[in-house]
C-alpha cells in the first residue's frame, strides 16, 4: 500500500519526466480552462446581434433623424399607446411630463422627469419598439424617434438632429438623480423576544377593499377594479 | 348517404377480418375479442354508469363504504404521456391580476404558494414575468454569442453548451416588485397576489464563470451584459465579481429541460439577486469595462426615495419570510392546535432562525426550521400554535446568517418612502378574525 499523503518519489518523478517530455497526459479541459466548444464568432455574426448602446455612445450606428421626422414616425406607431404627446394611455407608460416631481406624493416617472442616460432611449426603442414588432424599425427611425422624446420633454431644441455625435452629448434632467452603490441593508431591526412594545394597532386592512381577482375557481379575467 | 355509410362499415368490418387473417390463430381471437369489446364499448360503460348511480346514492366513499376506485380498475401507463396533477388540483394554478398591467405580454403571474408543500416550486406553478410575451425558441435554432472584451469570442449551439461541465444548485427566484402594491397600504386580500413572485427550483447548467475561463476575459473587462432572445431583447448588466461568483447559465429546471416560461432552452441564474438579472431565453453575453444603463437597470427596477433621489444597482434580495398557513386562502376552521407554517429565504446566503409572533409583533417564538437550509433558497418553517378562537394578529420574522433581522413596514418606510415599488421585504401581518377567516392587515 502505498500512501495518499506521501507519494513516492518514484511516481513524483514518473510524473515530472511525462511533464519533461512535452506529454500532458495528465491535463485535463477543466484545469487548463479550454474547451474548444461551438464555433468561432465572426465579426459580422457580432455585429448582427450586438445591438447595445452605451452612454458614452459606444455601439451608436452611423445615421440621424430630426424632431420633425421623429413625429411622424411616432404618429404612426407610437401615439395609439403612449398618446399624441407622450402622455401615455391606460397602462401604458407615460414619456413626457413629470418634470420636478419625484419628490411628490405622487411622483411621474417619465424619459424627462426620470431617465439618467439619453443613450438609453436610442437602445430601448430599438431593441424592443414598437411593442407588437421589435427590432422593425430602421435606425434613421430610432434617431427620429429619440430626437422627438426628446423635444417632447423639452431636452432638445426642434432644430436637435439626433446621430451618433450628438446623442451622447445630451445631459437628462435627471443624471444626477442615482446612487449606483447600494446602502443596503438599510434597516436596523432587533431581534427583540418578549415585551418588545407596548400597544398593537392595525391601521388598514385589504378586506373589502374589492381588488383581489378571485383566489379560487377559474382564472379571474375581469377588471375588478 | 345512410347506405354509403352502411358500406363504409362492411368494408372496414371485412378489412378488420382480412387483417385477423393474416394473424397465427391466438393473435386472430384476441384482435377480434378486442374489436368486439370495443364496439360493445357503449354497453360496457352502460353497465359502470349503473354501478356509479348506486355509489352515488350512498353519497359517501369513506368507511364503511367501499370507494369506487377500489372496485373498479384504474387508468393504464401512459395515458397520460405526460403527467398531469389530479384533476381535483385544478384550482392550484398561476393567477394573474387584470388591473395591474396594459397587456398579459407584459405582465407577471403569481406562483400559488398557499398550495405549496415544499421548498421546490413544479415547474408549472413557477411564477412568471415576460417583458415581451412568452418566446417559442427552437433549441435547434438558438445560439448563444459571448464576446466583448474576450481573447475568443465565441457561438455555442445547445449541444455545446452541454458539452461543459454542468453544476446543480438550488435556488431561489423572486421578483424585487413581489408585495410591492402594499407599500401604501394593504391591496390584496391572497398570499399568492401578495408574495406568489418568488419561487425556487433545482437549476442545472454551466457555471458562467467555466464559459468565460474559456473566452478568455481581458483585464480591462469588469461587466457582462446578458441579452434575451424575447422581443423585450431583455439586458442587465452583472459586475464580473458575481459573474464569477456562483451564476451559472442553466438549460434545466427541476431535473427536466426549462419551461418556456422560464427561458427555454437556456436563461441565466444569478443567486440571490432580482428576479429580472436572470435573464430568460439567454443569447448574448458581452463582456465590456462599464455597465450598459440599460432601460431595465435605469427607468426600471430602481428605488425611488422619498427625497426624489433614487437607488440603482440594488440586486440583492434582501430576506424575508411569510407565513403560508394559515392565510387568507388558508383559513383556520375552530379552535384548536395548529402549525404555522410558512417560507424564508435571504439573497445573502442561508436562513439562520425565523421567529412567529401570535401577538402583533409584542412577543416572539422560534419557529422550527426544516431541512434542508441551504443558501439562497427557500426554507421551511414552522411553530405548533393552540388558537383561542379569539383575534390574533400572525407574523413571521426571519434572521439571516449575516445576522440581518427583517424589518416591519414602518422601519422600511422610515428610510425609502412609500415610493420605491422594490424590494419590499417587511414583515407580512395576518390578522385572524374569530370565525378563523385571514386578512391582510398593516400596524400602525
Amino acid at each position: 500500500m502505498f500512501s495518499l499523503a506521501k507519494p513516492s518519489k518514484f511516481l513524483a518523478s514518473a510524473c515530472y519526466s511525462v511533464l519533461l517530455g512535452g506529454m500532458p497526459l495528465l491535463a485535463t479541459a477543466e484545469s487548463s480552462g479550454h474547451y474548444g466548444y461551438g464555433e468561432t464568432a465572426s465579426e459580422a455574426q457580432i455585429a448582427g446581434w450586438d445591438i447595445d448602446i452605451r452612454p458614452d455612445g459606444k455601439g451608436l450606428p452611423e445615421g440621424s433623424g430630426t424632431v420633425d421626422e421623429g413625429m411622424k414616425v411616432y404618429e404612426t406607431y407610437c401615439s395609439s399607446c403612449h398618446g399624441t404627446f407622450g402622455e401615455g394611455m391606460g397602462r401604458y407608460p407615460k414619456l413626457a411630463g413629470g418634470d420636478g416631481s419625484l419628490a411628490d406624493d405622487r411622483p411621474e416617472k417619465t424619459v424627462g422627469s426620470y431617465w439618467p442616460y439619453a443613450s438609453t432611449l436610442w437602445d430601448y426603442i430599438h431593441r424592443t419598439m414598437p411593442f407588437f414588432a421589435p427590432q422593425s424599425l430602421t435606425d434613421d427611425q430610432v434617431y427620429a424617434l429619440t430626437a422627438y422624446v426628446l423635444n417632447l420633454n423639452y431636452i432638445v431644441e426642434g432644430e436637435f438632429v439626433a446621430n451618433k455625435d450628438t446623442l451622447p452629448k445630451v445631459k437628462m434632467p435627471n443624471h444626477d438623480g442615482f446612487t449606483w452603490d447600494d446602502p443596503r441593508p438599510d434597516t436596523r431591526n432587533e431581534r427583540c423576544m418578549k415585551n418588545c412594545k407596548d400597544d398593537v394597532t392595525v391601521s388598514d386592512s385589504a378586506a373589502g377593499k374589492n381588488l383581489t381577482p378571485s383566489t379560487t375557481g377559474p382564472l379571474d379575467e375581469g377588471l375588478t377594479e | 348517404m345512410f347506405g354509403k355509410l352502411r358500406r363504409l362499415r362492411q368494408d372496414v368490418s371485412r378489412i378488420a377480418l382480412e387483417e385477423s387473417d393474416r394473424l397465427p390463430s391466438s393473435e386472430r381471437r384476441r384482435f377480434l375479442r378486442n374489436g368486439l369489446f370495443t364496439a360493445g364499448g357503449a354497453m360496457v360503460g352502460g353497465v359502470f354508469a349503473g354501478l356509479s348511480t348506486r355509489v352515488g346514492a350512498a353519497e359517501t366513499q369513506y368507511p364503511p363504504e367501499v370507494p369506487a376506485w377500489t372496485r373498479s380498475l384504474g387508468a393504464g401507463v401512459v395515458t397520460d404521456p405526460y403527467g398531469m396533477p389530479s384533476p381535483f388540483e385544478k384550482e392550484v394554478i398561476r393567477r394573474n391580476v387584470p388591473w395591474l398591467t396594459a397587456e398579459k405580454t407584459s405582465s407577471v403571474s403569481f406562483s400559488p404558494l398557499q398550495h405549496l408543500r415544499g421548498i421546490i416550486t413544479p415547474n408549472g406553478l413557477f411564477f412568471e414575468r415576460h417583458h415581451a410575451g412568452r418566446p417559442e425558441v427552437d433549441p435547434q435554432q438558438h445560439r448563444l454569442m459571448i464576446h466583448g472584451l474576450v481573447e475568443r469570442p465565441i457561438i455555442l449551439s445547445m449541444e455545446d453548451l452541454q458539452r461543459f461541465p454542468s453544476v446543480s444548485q438550488i435556488n431561489f427566484i423572486e421578483c424585487p416588485a413581489n408585495g410591492g402594491m402594499d407599500w401604501r397600504g394593504p391591496q390584496l386580500n391572497s398570499l399568492q397576489f401578495l408574495h406568489g413572485m418568488v419561487s425556487c427550483a433545482e437549476w442545472t447548467g454551466v457555471r458562467l464563470s467555466t464559459l468565460m475561463q474559456e473566452v478568455g476575459i481581458k483585464p480591462e473587462g469588469k461587466w457582462v451584459l446578458a441579452e434575451g432572445a424575447d422581443g423585450a431583447a431583455m439586458t442587465r448588466s452583472i459586475p464580473l465579481e458575481k459573474v464569477m461568483d456562483d451564476v451559472i447559465v442553466a438549460y434545466a429546471q427541476n431535473g427536466e429541460a426549462l419551461r418556456p416560461e422560464q427561458g427555454y432552452p437556456v436563461r441565466l441564474v444569478v443567486p440571490g439577486w432580482e428576479g429580472n438579472t436572470h435573464v430568460k431565453w439567454l443569447r448574448r453575453l458581452e463582456v465590456g469595462d462599464k455597465p450598459w444603463m440599460q432601460r431595465e437597470e435605469t427607468s426600471k427596477y430602481t428605488d425611488l426615495l422619498a427625497d426624489g433621489t433614487a437607488r440603482g444597482f440594488t440586486w440583492v434580495m434582501d430576506a424575508k419570510s411569510v407565513i403560508t398557513s394559515p392565510c387568507p386562502e388558508m383559513p383556520l376552521r375552530g379552535k384548536g392546535i395548529y402549525q404555522i407554517e410558512g417560507l424564508a429565504w435571504s439573497g445573502r446566503g442561508k436562513v439562520k432562525a425565523v421567529d412567529v409572533s401570535t401577538d402583533g409583533g409584542r412577543n416572539w417564538q422560534q419557529a422550527g426550521l426544516q431541512e434542508p437550509v441551504m443558501s439562497k433558497s427557500l426554507t421551511r418553517f414552522a411553530l405548533e400554535w393552540n388558537w383561542d378562537g379569539s383575534s390574533a394578529l400572525i407574523q413571521s420574522r426571519v434572521i439571516d446568517e449575516t445576522g440581518y433581522v427583517q424589518p416591519t413596514l414602518g422601519q422600511l418606510k422610515e428610510v425609502r418612502g412609500t415610493n420605491s415599488i422594490y424590494h419590499k421585504n417587511a414583515i407580512q401581518t395576518w390578522k385572524i378574525n374569530p370565525d378563523g377567516s385571514v386578512d391582510n392587515v398593516q400596524l400602525g
